[in-house]
């Protein structure tokens, strides 16, 4: 098979009676470019979301309705070519973050992240994808996680928590009721997540632990667009949370390991969990529903929360974060488009492991920056550390560096009341 | 009736004083459409008229338009102006019979050859060879055809002779055709369709005729424009209920008997041409729509195939509910079949699916 | 073929040929892209699929349009062509007599003038629509010749519609013959293009809730 067979063929899987529907529906009106952070700050109609499918759209169209039918069995259909294939990676993987606006934004009710995302295995198929991702997948294949990050790094970390605690982090914990999963920008970047977990669900009387051979959640597989890939490191989630005998995984601050792991996980490896999964968000709200979160103090800080588009408008998590934040934050304020309509980052959807569009990335950032500026905050509460990432890249690159950006978890941790515990 | 006297001495005789005479040329004046300064030009072609000779032929018609032409209750102009040409040859008004009857067509065909005008009412069958109507053992096509080369102009009254008629629609047995069909560009044809025409209108052509020699001026369906160049919708007095949008529902309802707009009950007038509407039948009386009845647009051709007459114009002409209903089924069942090939297509994609592995990715630094 | 005979025919068979290739193609369209599916899906539900979808097919209608100048104009100028057309062809008595042959039932026509009005509106968003297609750089580079075509393809029944009740030249059968060849071709060319979307979008609007609605997403 040809590389443009390859890819074909990859399409041909993936159109299903959703995506016939969404192309049988466009009308090309363009309303998907206005909710495109990519479109909108640069004015490309290249960006335009539908736009960066028309090769699946083509294969729909000779694959799947009459008239494309018979003008293929004529030899009047001019086939999808490798160099269109090579033409469009750009679009699919720098101009796209799987944000998930354009499917809100369309009149006729396309999925338009959905068909990107479907996509993306065409293009894996035929051999493309950006170079940094590649890398970046691979290290999460062989390594076991895209920044290469093992098991050392985490221990380390444990030991650090450890001290900070003066008492034991658990890990391999057979029976715990909760294994939690990490994203590698934690262990390496924000490790004050772990003494966080450790301290709210002692105090909550919750018994959980980490596993050491499945604490990277990040699912670089769902980002490249490889169901293959992506339900390998899937199965080393599920095998550690059997192993262990988990009744509930909890997916971190990050937001494809939450789509990953919940959403696609069970339909990548082709059965159900024995286990439940939830996002620590989801978590957090239970226990302080339940009584269990307890805080004490307000901060006074000026602050907003920036919803991570795969945990908030694709996840359906959209007042948890509220309810906790509002629990400790004494000034806080919705930028004008927040929730489910909030402006992506710009770094999700493998964008940010993709060296060649940084560039792209924080030049589009004046979205974010434009929403910030309507608001003027102090600090930017979030939970999600690609966005972290991505909103200090930003930031940074837009001289606006004073603002403070911090996990959820992280800060609320800071106003815990587990002064009455017993320590162990 | 003796050859050689004007047309005005047989009035004259008959009654008809100069006034009354000159008050027919100024209504046939404007009839016709014409100017009322063509009054007395048709008065003076009228007075000089000698009786031209007419031969009317029958062939496959009902009778209908000789009766509409002939009723009358009160002897009128226009009836007398027919008694006062020389009829030489008329099934139903003649006295003759037989071969008498045929001679007397022949003789009339010889002596005045290039200048009489011929009319005819009635389709003309040509399947099997035209035997569907003979007369004296003469198929109609083969009279006519004999009749045509000495006709100074040819009137086809009727629409079974302008059109084919009832003869003509579906099947047409008899081959039915119009006499443009068989004349073709030989001879002038003037069409005064109806069915039947109104009287008066057959009156006015020849009026015309008579007048200037020549024949009306014709729409593209032959019909003289000064009678048919308008439709019934035109000219209705219901089409302000029409353009509001106010309509009969049924025969009976408050629409029908506040004399609102027959559309929904079938009528034909948007698309049929005539001067019902003005002209009006029985010297003026009334016409279809005033009665209260659709119009069933008999002046246009193939008006017995168009639909029923009492569907209205914006229907179907066939039955539409079985043809939708069977295509909502079939395309039902045509959809979850190529759903199912297309399900089944993906498999195949997916069994040529060659899992994705990390060297596939291919070198990375 | 005279004009009678054509409008006949274009009022018989033409109108079953129109008709037939319309509905089967249309309701085909719908059939297959619900038939082709989805996989189960293995997850556990956060919450159902068919009430969230159906919520989408009415929540749509009031489309999540940014503050720009094409959001703007897409509603006002969308919308005006859309709810001219309904009324023009769903609200003229002529109209709901044809719908009456074929369905079985009818319902209450409005004012003549009114729709004559609906169907210019209808007509002068048609003109905005092209020349905003062509003026704006997303469309413009999303726009192919079927998008062109089906507008020269929708416009026709309503110019022609308007014609045949103030008739201009031609005899008001020739122009209702025109309307009705017209509105055949529109029908016949709808299960081809993108004019599906007047069916399509219930299922594609469905699909996004139905999958949103699982992961217990508002779409």
């Amino acid at each position: 098979m040809t590389t443009a067979q390859r890819a074909i063929t990859a399409m041909v899987e993936q159109i299903d009676g959703p995506v016939a529907s969404y192309f049988s529906s466009c009308v090309h009106c363009g309303m998907c470019a206005d909710a495109c952070l990519f479109y909108t700050e640069t004015q490309d109609p290249r960006f335009t979301p539908i736009y960066k499918l028309l090769p699946m759209r083509k294969v729909w169209q000779q694959e799947f309705t009459f008239w494309g039918r018979l003008m293929k069995s004529i030899g009047l259909a001019k086939s999808v070519t490798d160099e269109e294939m090579a033409e469009w990676e750009e679009l699919v993987y720098d101009t796209c973050t799987l944000c998930g606006k354009c499917s809100l934004a369309c009149p006729v009710g396309n999925d338009i992240t959905y068909m990107i995302r479907k996509f993306r295995e065409a293009m894996v198929a035929s051999g493309h994808a950006p170079q940094g991702l590649k890398e970046a997948m691979k290290r999460a294949i062989e390594i076991g996680s895209p920044m290469g990050i093992t098991l050392t790094t985490l221990q380390a970390q444990i030991k650090h928590a450890e001290e900070e605690l003066g008492y034991k982090v658990p890990i391999d914990e057979e029976g715990a009721e909760y294994m939690m999963v990490l994203s590698s920008a934690e262990i390496a970047q924000f490790q004050e997540i772990i003494p966080a977990v450790a301290r709210i669900f002692k105090a909550a009387n919750v018994s959980w632990t980490l596993c050491s051979t499945a604490f990277e959640g990040t699912n670089t597989g769902i980002q490249i667009g490889s169901s293959d890939l992506a339900a390998e490191l899937i199965e080393r989630i599920v095998a550690g949370a059997e192993q262990l005998k988990v009744k509930t995984v909890i997916s971190p601050e990050c937001g494809h390991a939450y789509i990953a792991l919940r959403w696609e996980g069970p339909n990548l490896i082709g059965r159900p969990y024995k286990f439940k999964v939830q996002h620590i968000l989801e978590i957090l709200e239970e226990l302080r529903k339940q009584g269990k979160l307890k805080t004490k103090g307000k901060d006074e800080t000026r602050l907003t929360y920036h919803d991570p588009c795969q945990i908030a408008r694709r996840g359906g998590i959209v007042e948890q974060p509220r309810n906790l934040i509002n629990q400790f934050a004494a000034n806080f304020v919705e930028m004008k488009e927040h929730g489910e309509y909030n402006w992506c980052c710009g770094g999700g959807g493998g964008v940010a492991a993709n060296e060649r569009a940084e560039e792209r990335r924080l030049d589009v950032f004046s979205k974010k920056k434009q929403q910030l500026d309507e608001i003027k905050v102090e600090r930017i509460v979030t939970a999600c550390s690609n966005c972290r990432n991505m909103l200090e890249d930003g930031l940074d690159h837009y001289n606006m560096s004073d603002i403070e950006v911090v996990g959820l978890t992280e800060t609320l941790v800071q106003f815990l009341d587990d002064t009455n515990q017993a320590n162990d | 009736m003796p050859r050689d006297e004007y047309l005005t001495d047989i009035l004259r005789r008959q009654g008809i004083s100069r006034r009354g005479f000159l008050k027919f040329c100024s209504a046939m004046a404007s009839l016709m459409a014409l100017p009322p300064g063509m009054a007395p030009a048709i008065a003076d072609a009228l007075s000089k008229a000698r009786r031209p000779s007419v031969i009317w032929l029958s062939f496959q018609e009902c009778t209908g338009c000789t009766e509409s032409l002939t009723r009358s209750h009160n002897p009128t102009v226009e009836s007398l102006i027919l008694d006062a040409i020389s009829l030489d040859y008329h099934h139903t008004l003649q006295a003759a019979s037989g071969t008498a009857a045929e001679e007397a067509r022949e003789h009339a065909m010889k002596e005045f050859f290039g200048k009489y005008l011929l009319i005819v009412d009635g389709s003309i069958p040509i399947k099997d060879g035209g035997v569907y109507s003979t007369i004296a053992g003469m198929t109609n096509l083969q009279m006519l055809e004999d009749a045509i080369e000495g006709a100074a102009a040819i009137v086809a009254v009727g629409t079974c002779a302008a059109f084919g008629g009832l003869p003509h629609a579906n099947p047409n047995p008899t081959g039915a055709v119009s006499v443009l069909d068989i004349v073709k560009d030989r001879k002038p044809v003037i069409n005064v369709p109806g069915c039947p025409p109104i009287p008066v209108v057959i009156t006015g052509v020849l009026a015309h005729y008579l007048t200037f020699g020549t024949v009306p001026d014709l729409d593209h369906h032959h019909r003289p424009l000064s009678f048919f160049g308008d439709s019934i919708h035109d000219r209705c007095y219901r089409r302000p209920f029409y353009d509001k949008g106010l309509f009969a529902k049924t025969f009976d309802d408050e629409g029908a008997r506040n004399g609102w707009c027959l559309y929904e009950l079938g009528c034909k007038g948007p698309t049929t041409y005539n001067a019902c509407a003005t002209s009006k039948w029985n010297n003026g009386t009334s016409f279809p729509i005033q009665s209260g009845h659709p119009c069933l647009g008999c002046s246009e051709p193939d008006f017995w195939d168009a639909g029923s007459f009492y569907s209205p114009l914006s229907t179907p002409s066939l039955g539409v509910s079985k043809v939708a209903a069977t295509a909502v089924a079939a395309g039902a069942i045509t959809g979850v079949a190529f759903g199912l090939y297309d399900q089944r297509k993906r498999k195949k994609a997916r069994q040529q699916h060659k899992k994705v592995s990390v060297e596939d990715l291919g070198e990375t630094s | 073929m005279n004009e009678t005979e054509l409008l006949t025919w274009l009022r018989g068979p033409g109108l079953l040929i129109a008709i037939t290739i319309f509905v089967l193609g249309v309701v085909f369209r719908v059939i297959q892209n619900l038939a082709i599916g989805m996989p189960e899906n293995l997850a556990e539900p956060k919450g159902s699929t068919f009430g969230p979808g159906v919520a989408t097919v009415f929540r749509r209608f009031k489309f999540h349009r940014h503050s720009t100048n094409r959001g703007y104009f897409t509603l006002i100028a969308g919308y005006t062509f859309h709810i001219g057309l309904l009324l023009t062809l769903l609200f003229l008595d002529q109209h709901i007599l044809l719908f009456k042959s074929i369905l079985g039932f009818g319902w209450p026509a409005l004012p003549t003038v009114l729709i004559t009005f609906s169907a210019l509106i209808s007509i002068g968003a048609l003109f905005a629509v092209l020349v905003y297609r062509v003026m704006d750089p997303v469309r413009r580079k999303l726009s192919v010749y079927q998008d062109y075509l089906v507008w020269v393809l929708t416009i026709g029944p309503l110019i022609t519609g308007y014609l045949t009740m103030h008739p201009i030249g031609l005899s008001y059968t020739l122009l209702l013959s025109l309307h009705i060849i017209s509105a055949e071709i529109l029908l016949i060319a709808i299960p081809f293009t993108s004019l599906s979307h007047m069916a399509s979008l219930f299922v594609s609007r469905w699909y996004n809730g139905a999958i949103a609605g699982y992961k217990g997403v508002k779409s």
